[in-house]
């Protein structure tokens, strides 16, 4: 059985369809990106991984066990076996660095406070940002953020970790900088991945498999290669990072902005300035 | 040309239409705000079921009565100013209001009565809880309203913590042991207060303003007082805090949380203090009697 399953899951907000019948196995040790555009239920799908939300029909699977009926209490327990890297970072504002990244440490662990140092120390420094333990997150930039949120989210040696755009906002250098620290992370703790983007470079850098969604169905499902020579024009389009003649009539732009000098002067009726 | 036409061959029945829809739209909308009243109350009460649930599994072991103390400085420490300015000044203006009255009857002497157990029975603690209800409900649906838009409770979830335990339980417990410990100092200032304008203001006797103060307030007083500003400090901290994990997205939601966990907060104080008012009046005449102070 897969490490991570999800059988016919359906999820509305109010009339708004955003998991449509979805299947989907993930396999331990895989590195998973699932891709689509804003909106269209790729951090749902996330959340439906660790219970933060319930499928409205279907089942989520993760190692044996049901997911989406598991209580509080069990599903606390099961999460410890998840790192999860949110949009935003989500560190605690109250605490400094240090602080954020002992929480799950104090509480989940009986170590003393020097072997919590140690591991901080460690983890710091696995992500690049040694000596951060007393800043608050208020002084970070968005680039450090993410790094302390991953540092944060590996403390317990997860088995899967989750990454919630882990290179939105952040300028082509520090994406890298992050796409490097999946890849890393992956090689050394031999985690399982699942990272959800719309940023194709990052995508090809680190996953074994895409996936991607449209209209909370999956519409495809292969290898960085295959993507990238598929002839699904949704997908294409995706990929190449190209508006569609629908959309753009949408914004009244087709007729107005010439996608080429060739098509401008064939265009009929164009009157010239 | 005229902007919307109407066809001269149709009767216009759009009218009839919108008034025959009338009742069921209505109907509807009773329907739809009722649920959302219920649902919303069905949600509060788990809440709190959840909050004691945790308080009962643990709640004193180290690892969580760590972060009470944090909560305790920004409930009780940083109230104390406040609190104790509008208990002094509560006091006073209550002796020069009733001084005038009591002049007017030759009761003057009796004024420390009726300042002193105005004070330690309702203005004492119903002042507090609504100090409390102002400066900390507001600020902790803030702190918890922002972390739940910013993702924070959802990270306390992923990894492994029960938000309620973490952050609901230290702050209600902070609000229930620090009110009633505020409610005193209020009530002590309060008692200064009113003896500063009666006796060195006012010039009435300090021992008859003394023995009638102690003759109208008794420790059944003071225990009610003290009762009551427990459950407003429960009030306040599960209203508060339930505010904060609920609020809408963005700043303009996290603002109206606030402003909901304030008004809520105080007319549950003040609905809570007449109930109380009303079971402690008959149990003190069941227990001693009816006692004039007069």
């Amino acid at each position: 059985m897969a490490l991570i399953e999800l059988q016919n899951v359906s999820k509305a907000f109010g009339s708004l369809v955003v998991l449509d019948h979805l299947d989907l196995r993930i396999e331990a040790g895989q590195s998973l990106v699932v891709i689509g555009a804003s909106g269209t239920g790729k951090s749902v799908l996330l959340k439906h991984i660790v219970g933060l939300l319930r499928p409205d029909s279907g089942e989520v699977w993760f190692d044996g066990q049901r997911v989406d009926t598991l209580a509080d209490r069990e599903l606390m327990e099961m999460r410890k076996r998840f790192g999860f890297l949110f949009q935003m970072g989500a560190l605690f504002d109250s605490l400094n660095v240090g602080d954020n990244l002992a929480f799950p440490l104090v509480e989940h662990t009986h170590k003393k406070p020097a072997e919590i140092r140690h591991i901080i120390a460690e983890k710091l420094e696995l992500v690049g940002l040694p000596h951060f333990e007393k800043k608050m997150p208020g002084q970070l930039s968005g680039g450090q953020r993410k790094r302390v949120a991953l540092a944060r989210a590996i403390t317990l040696n997860p088995e899967i970790i989750l990454y919630d755009e882990p290179t939105t906002g952040l300028d082509p250098v520090r994406s890298d900088v992050i796409n490097q620290l999946i890849v890393k992370l992956k090689n050394e703790l031999k985690v399982t991945s699942i990272t959800v983007t719309h940023d194709m470079a990052s995508a090809f850098k680190i996953a074994d498999r895409i996936v991607m969604l449209h209209e909370g169905k999956i519409i495809f499902d292969g290898t960085p290669k295959e993507i990238q020579q598929t002839e699904i024009p949704i997908v294409h389009q995706f990929v190449v990072g190209e508006a569609s003649a629908e959309e753009l009539e949408a914004l009244g732009e087709s007729e107005d902005i010439p996608e080429s000098p060739e098509e401008d002067t064939e265009r009929p009726g164009k009157a010239s300035p | 040309m005229p902007r919307c036409r109407v066809n001269p061959g149709l009767p216009d029945v759009s009218g009839n239409r919108i008034i025959a829809r009338m009742p069921t739209r209505l109907a509807e909308k009773i329907g739809s705000d009722t649920l959302s009243v219920l649902s919303a109350f069905g949600q509060f009460w788990r809440f709190v079921g959840s909050t004691f649930s945790w308080l009962g599994r643990g709640s004193l072991r180290w690892k969580n009565m760590r972060l009470v103390i944090p909560q305790m400085y920004e409930v009780g420490f940083k109230s104390v100013p406040v609190i104790g300015i509008t208990g002094a000044f509560i006091g006073m203006v209550l002796a020069i209001e009733a001084y005038t009255q009591f002049r007017s009857i030759g009761q003057e002497n009796r004024l420390g009565g009726i300042i002193n157990v105005s004070v330690v029975k309702q203005i004492g603690p119903v002042l507090a809880a609504v100090m409390l209800a102002g400066r900390v409900g507001g600020a902790l649906t803030a702190e918890l309203g922002t972390m739940n838009v910013t993702e924070q409770l959802d990270a306390l979830r992923v990894m492994g913590a029960d938000p309620v335990r973490v952050l609901v339980v230290p702050r209600f417990l902070a609000c229930i042991i620090l009110l009633p410990i505020l409610t005193i100092y209020s009530d002590m200032l309060g008692v200064i207060g009113g003896w500063l304008v009666s006796v060195k203001s006012l010039g009435i006797p300090a021992d008859p303003y003394w023995r009638y103060s102690s003759a109208a307030v008794d420790n059944w007083q003071i225990f009610e007082g003290l009762v009551k500003a427990t459950f407003f400090g429960a009030a306040i901290g599960l209203i508060s805090c339930y505010k904060g994990f609920t609020c809408g997205s963005g700043a303009q939601g996290v603002g109206r949380a606030c402003t909901e966990s304030f008004v809520t907060s105080f007319i549950a104080i003040i609905v809570l203090n007449f109930f109380f008012a009303k079971v402690a009046k008959d149990w003190y005449i069941a227990i001693y009697g009816i006692r004039s102070i007069f």
